[in-house]
């Protein structure tokens, strides 16, 4: 491609870009986009959330074994247990980035 | 220094949740002031601080921080000494307040308030950390008596007279946890109304009100935990009536940070501190 | 006997440790359970933040693994900083290094973007170029022209399809993951962050755009690579999102 057409095809992409976004002028903050409940994180200066139902009995706060249960949406992706499609044997290197996207 | 006890209205306020946003602007109720937790408030922006400045304009705003570690042996952590300096800059809120306890301890912040042997050493180094604090923000601040589930064994002074002392020594307020008193009271087996009368009622720039969890300790005897999860209990309320009497009008702030209820919930436990202040016997 | 604050913690996250002599009850007899309000306190109360902090692994693992998990990671990594905001930054790394995840290859990704998202919600508040200022640039102008993104604005590289992940488990009668790589690029337009599928090439080009090349510069970087690149696309995205922040087209 020569420089010119290169630079229509630029000109054409952000066009093309301009058209499909839909944009909206910089909004100001009005209270109606401020609703909402906050993403994770809060700090409180509460005894610990679920205090009642953990009680003081040990197991709730023991946390020095684990064993993975089926529960969760993970047992129906049916994904293999690499990236490039292979189930694992040894490391989990990840792949490299020639792979199909 | 500013007063803070001046500058929040002796009227009742709640602990502001996020979800309530929009239901504190359309009907506040007896609602005249919001508190915040500090941490909370020191991300970059956002949300959280969209909202922050829409409540400052209509609601007198006290910053409560949860996380300074005042009571800790290590340094108060500069880092978040300055976000506090940010946030108390620019959002100039009419209260300032922390915990008499330790939460960060080597680098590691526990998320919980966790108690202090009450000696002369720990006197010396809370006096520093709060000088620090009101150093750097440039303003008092004010101090919260801690619930508590056991006692030290080498601690020589009473919490009231420790409060007490650490306001001559340092000049700032207190925040008097009506319901931390009962908590303490029952798991420590003291008298509350003995704590109040006890305490230094005119250093006191803000009162606050929560609900606790009732459990057992090992010998079945009573173990009130501060959930602020529930309602004020009555007993609760009649020692917020006693301390009020003695007190005058205070700012008075209801807390309920698990399974946080609905608006009304919150705002009719707000209405019954509105009445209380009322009542206040001449 | 005192207590210091190296005792009462070791203690405190270490349930066979005794407890602390010199913690007493109202009797002045062994603190005994009364100790254990604290253990419960923290490890709830850390164990609920990564509950909120990493919705899509609470979905993909389900809440009692999350739990099991929870109580490990807060003991091998408790916070070092007082906000919870930023809680659980080493999650990802401590999934990878999980014996009994590994043939969950996709889980420190998805991990990733949980925390990305937050990261995008607190993020700093940008004000977006006005997209006219794009369109009236002259062709010449336009290709050595640069940007700034909004603080906001997050990419993850990832090999799994991770986007299609994020559908699954977020959308109703999503389909089910496909078998390639997918980058997501993240925007917050206004207050909530926004998911996107970044076409291959994006992450490259917006990488460098942000060690400031200009549009031209960054295409024939990644030119070699992803010969069919769709700036077309990529540019609707971050215009839409709001994340170009600053168009500089002076050269």
């Amino acid at each position: 491609m020569s420089n010119t057409a290169k630079t229509l095809a630029v000109a054409g992409a952000v066009a093309a870009a301009l058209t499909s976004a839909v944009v909206t002028p910089a909004a100001a903050q009005s209270k109606e986009k401020c609703y909402g409940v906050s993403l994770a994180g809060q700090n409180d200066c509460a005894a610990g959330p679920g205090t009642t139902c953990a009680g003081t009995s040990t197991v709730d706060y023991q946390g020095n074994a684990w064993t993975l249960v089926d529960a969760g949406t993970c047992e129906g992706m049916e994904l293999p247990a690499m990236a490039d499609g292979t189930a694992r044997e040894g490391s989990l290197e990840p792949l490299e980035r020639d792979l199909p996207a | 220094m500013l007063d803070a006890a001046q500058t929040l209205p002796a009227a009742a306020g709640v602990g502001y949740k996020p979800q309530h946003f929009a239901d504190i602007l359309k009907d506040a109720g007896d609602v005249r002031w919001l508190e915040i937790h500090a941490e909370n408030y020191m991300g970059d922006g956002g949300r959280p601080l969209a909202q922050l400045r829409h409540l400052a304009e209509e609601f007198a705003i006290s910053v409560h921080g949860v996380g300074l570690s005042i009571g800790g042996e290590g340094a108060l952590d500069r880092d978040h000494l300055a976000r506090l300096k940010h946030l108390v800059g620019w959002l100039n809120p009419a209260s300032f307040s922390e915990h008499l306890a330790w939460s960060t301890h080597d680098s590691h912040f526990y998320n919980d308030l966790l108690p202090l042997p009450y000696t002369d050493a720990t006197l010396a180094r809370v006096c520093d950390h709060i000088n620090q604090v009101q150093d750097t923000i440039g303003r008092r601040m004010l101090l919260e008596n801690p619930s508590s589930y056991l006692a030290f064994a080498e601690s020589t002074w009473s919490e009231p007279e420790f409060l007490a002392e650490i306001t001559r020594r340092t000049g700032c307020g207190l925040l008097l946890d009506v319901n931390n008193v009962f908590v303490s009271a029952t798991n420590l087996d003291f008298s509350p109304q003995g704590y109040i009368d006890a305490f230094a009622l005119d250093q006191v720039g803000e009162i606050h009100l929560g609900g606790h969890d009732e459990d057992e300790d090992d010998h079945g005897k009573p173990l009130l935990i501060d959930s602020h999860g529930a309602e004020v209990v009555d007993p609760v309320w009649a020692l917020l009536d006693y301390t009020l009497a003695k007190s005058g009008p205070k700012p008075v702030l209801v807390e309920w940070d698990t399974d946080v209820p609905e608006w009304p919930v919150l705002a009719a436990e707000a209405a019954r501190a509105a009445t209380a202040l009322e009542r206040i016997p001449a | 006997m005192s207590v210091s604050q190296t005792d009462f913690t070791r203690a405190m996250m270490d349930a066979n440790q005794p407890v602390p002599e010199g913690l007493l009850d109202a009797s002045g007899g062994p603190a005994g359970r009364r100790f254990s309000v604290y253990r419960n306190n923290v490890a709830v109360s850390l164990t609920e933040a990564m509950h909120s902090a990493f919705p899509l692994i609470g979905k993909l693992l389900g809440k009692q693994n999350l739990d099991g998990l929870a109580g490990l990671y807060l003991r091998a990594h408790p916070p070092s900083s007082p906000l919870m905001m930023h809680y659980g930054a080493e999650f990802p790394e401590f999934l990878a290094g999980m014996e009994q995840l590994k043939h969950l290859g996709y889980l420190p990704d998805a991990a990733r973007l949980d925390l990305a998202l937050r990261r995008a919600y607190h993020a700093g508040d940008a004000t977006p170029v006005d997209p006219a200022q794009l369109g009236a640039l002259a062709p010449d102008a336009l290709m050595g022209a640069r940007l700034s993104f909004a603080p906001a604005m997050q990419v993850l590289r990832s090999p799994w399809p991770l986007f299609d992940i994020w559908r699954f488990n977020t959308e109703e009668d999503a389909p089910k993951p496909r078998h390639e790589a997918q980058d997501i690029l993240i925007t917050r337009p206004e207050f909530d962050p926004v998911v996107q599928h970044l076409p291959a090439g994006g992450a490259d080009w917006i990488d460098a755009m942000n060690r400031g090349a200009t549009l031209e510069g960054a295409l024939s970087t990644i030119h070699a690579q992803h010969p069919d690149f769709d700036l077309s696309h990529v540019l609707a995205l971050l215009l839409q999102g709001g994340a170009i922040t600053h168009l500089d087209s002076k050269g």
